[in-house]
């Protein structure tokens, strides 16, 4: 077993990574003509405009939240000391390597969508309206710029930083491998407590706020505590596919050798499970919502899926991604020999990655657009911009490192796993 | 009753052991089964035991389970005795969501525990033969099935030469019985005290 083995990105990995990105650009900017010509009035050209706005803002902050997923990960299999995880552990760190870029990207265009004097996203920053709406006044305190400025640089600088510390004592261990039993306890214990460190921020942000900033205050005056963990499921599944896609190429590469079905398996579980956790999250979500009806809480339904005798205009887009993030991933994935599978682990990531943002989708746009349904095309085409830097982010990071972290403490326990 | 004749052989390590296995079933020994005191990684895959089908049976049950919940409270409140519950339809499949969960966990949860019972022929009363006592504590303890054509002095000498310790030829009920074990079971080479 060579344990010396780089990922080297053929010529043509790159060249798609560039015309993904390309022709998501070029879906940016043929979005920003169909949405930035004459309007039959004003009410409308600041609709048309958010509508471009709101595209940028589903898919920056979906891949966004898909890559740091894969630092979720990491850590919590650090803190759980897990170690079937070593083998491909460098995977997911390059996959979180895509962290501070996007989150720049992000960043940008929210603060970008908050300063700007377009107020139909976030209506909450329209001052003038605030003070007449009772609800949002009493809500000034959470949503306000300052606030919500203050916690999306945070966040992003924190996970940048984490995420690169994270990374560095990894990629330590290549040149610098502890030794002795007592270094081998200390690196561990210092992973533990960097990696706790990482979760606590990572409840502060998208277990419990951040979710309600970047995407629940576009519906700003409805509420939902679960928002936050509901959001999170999506994109820790996401981000488990996203990381299972790569371990799949690579192994079609020749490449990750202690990497075999038992890792697959236990992927596509981690996959099936979680599936099932959104789903969990999401009906019970909805079920309370549902039977208390409340007015100002089912709101958010009604605009999505209708009332009785009325569908709503989402209600395509809403049933869909439900039968593919939970019908789909539970009926394929139930069997064993499913899940070591390549090509039913590849069908199945991609499926969870596109349902995940049709999720996203139904999150933003009903709110922004709510007598019809947006082109959808525009919103695939730009979220190709982030697949393809993703690609190349993920494809650099790869090539940098040596693909298998052989001086890891654990790292037999990765060859051996056994499920 | 069944007895049959079996050659029976007790190993002291895992790392002797998975060789052993190897070596016994390409020779073409038929291995009756092996016991460990713990469940060991990759033991089933060494012996080619097939997986089981435990999972299609939970499956079963699972599905089984739901459409219960779903046909009895469907019968229930949309049929036998409609309430109407804060103006809510009659047929109001959020609400019952939770309970075609739990009835699907449970109808799983119990039918795969008295399968695998089935399966390992375990239940109240079912006795079950040993072949060597310390396979329950601190040995792992192979079988080997003599068939006609075995030349038992052979597989002796070939289970010593793979490295099992006490080999030795036993007459054993290969089946289950409801009752009780034989008083004159030999265990630790001392005749057991009468009970």
């Amino acid at each position: 077993m060579s344990t010396v083995e780089k990922f080297i990105p053929a010529k043509k990995y790159n060249t798609i990574a560039y015309v993904l990105m390309g022709v998501g650009l070029i879906a940016a900017i043929a979005l920003y003509i169909a949405t930035h010509g004459a309007a039959a009035n004003e009410e409308e050209l600041h609709r048309n405009h958010a509508r471009f706005w709101a595209s940028l803002l589903q898919n920056s902050v979906y891949f966004l939240l898909v890559v740091n997923a894969a630092m979720f990960f990491m850590c919590a299999t650090t803190l759980a000391w897990g170690g079937w995880q070593i083998g491909f552990s460098r995977v997911t760190e390059a996959v979180s390597s895509a962290v501070p870029v996007i989150g720049v990207i992000a960043a940008v265009i929210l603060l970008a969508i908050v300063f700007g004097d377009n107020h139909v996203i976030y209506h909450w920053t329209d001052t003038e309206h605030v003070a007449h709406d009772k609800v949002l006044n009493f809500k000034k305190g959470f949503l306000n710029k300052g606030f919500y400025t203050a916690v999306t640089l945070g966040t992003v600088i924190l996970w940048s930083f984490l995420g690169w510390k994270m990374r560095q004592r990894s990629r330590s261990l290549d040149t610098n491998p502890p030794e002795t039993v007592e270094t081998r306890k200390k690196f561990i214990w210092d992973n533990t407590v960097m990696s706790a460190l990482y979760i606590v921020v990572f409840a502060l942000t998208i277990m419990s706020s951040l979710p309600w900033l970047w995407l629940m205050s576009i519906d700003a005056h409805w509420f939902s505590t679960m928002y936050s963990w509901y959001t999170f499921a999506s994109t820790f599944v996401a981000g488990i596919a996203l990381i299972t896609l790569y371990v799949v190429f690579l192994k079609n590469n020749g490449l990750l050798p202690a990497v075999n079905d038992e890792h697959l398996h236990d992927l596509g579980k981690f996959m099936f499970a979680f599936s099932i956790f959104w789903t969990y999250l999401w009906f019970s979500q909805f079920m309370l919502i549902w039977y208390s009806n409340q007015p100002e809480e089912t709101i958010y339904f009604v605009n999505r899926i209708g009332n009785a005798g009325n569908p709503g205009h989402y209600a395509g887009i809403f049933w869909t991604m439900l039968v593919i993030n939970f019908v789909g991933p539970v009926l394929i994935f139930m069997s064993r020999d499913s899940k070591r599978n390549y090509t039913i682990v590849t069908f199945v990531s991609v499926l969870i990655l596109f349902g995940h943002w049709l999720d996203f989708y139904q999150m933003v746009f009903p709110a922004i657009s709510p007598n019809k349904v947006p082109a959808i095309l525009y919103d695939m085409g730009i979220g190709l911009f982030f697949v393809g830097l993703i690609m190349l982010l993920v494809g650099r990071t790869l090539s940098r490192y040596p693909l298998v972290v052989k001086n890891h403490p654990f790292a037999k326990e990765s060859v051996i796993h056994h499920t | 009753m069944n007895v049959k004749k079996f050659v029976v052989g007790n190993f002291y390590e895992e790392a002797v052991l998975f060789p052993a296995v190897t070596k016994v079933r390409r020779a073409g020994y038929k291995i009756h089964d092996v016991y460990t005191p713990f469940p060991i990684h990759g033991l089933d895959k060494v012996m080619g035991l097939k997986d089981t089908d435990l999972h299609i049976a939970g499956f079963i049950y699972g599905i089984t389970g739901t459409a219960t919940a779903v046909g009895f409270i469907t019968w229930m409140l949309a049929y036998d005795w409609p309430i109407n519950f804060g103006g809510k339809p009659y047929f109001s499949l959020p609400a019952w969501i939770p309970i075609m969960f739990e009835l699907t966990v449970l109808f799983a949860a119990v039918g795969m525990v008295l399968t695998f019972c089935w399966l390992c022929q375990l239940a109240p009363f079912v006795k079950k033969d040993h072949f060597n006592l310390r396979s329950t504590d601190d040995t792992f303890t192979m079988a080997i099935e003599c068939t006609d054509k075995t030349n038992e002095a052979e597989a002796i000498a070939f289970l010593q030469s793979v490295g099992a310790q006490d080999v030795e030829i036993q007459h054993r009920e290969a089946d289950w019985w409801i009752g009780r074990y034989d008083r004159e079971t030999v265990r630790f080479g001392k005749k057991v005290p009468q009970i």
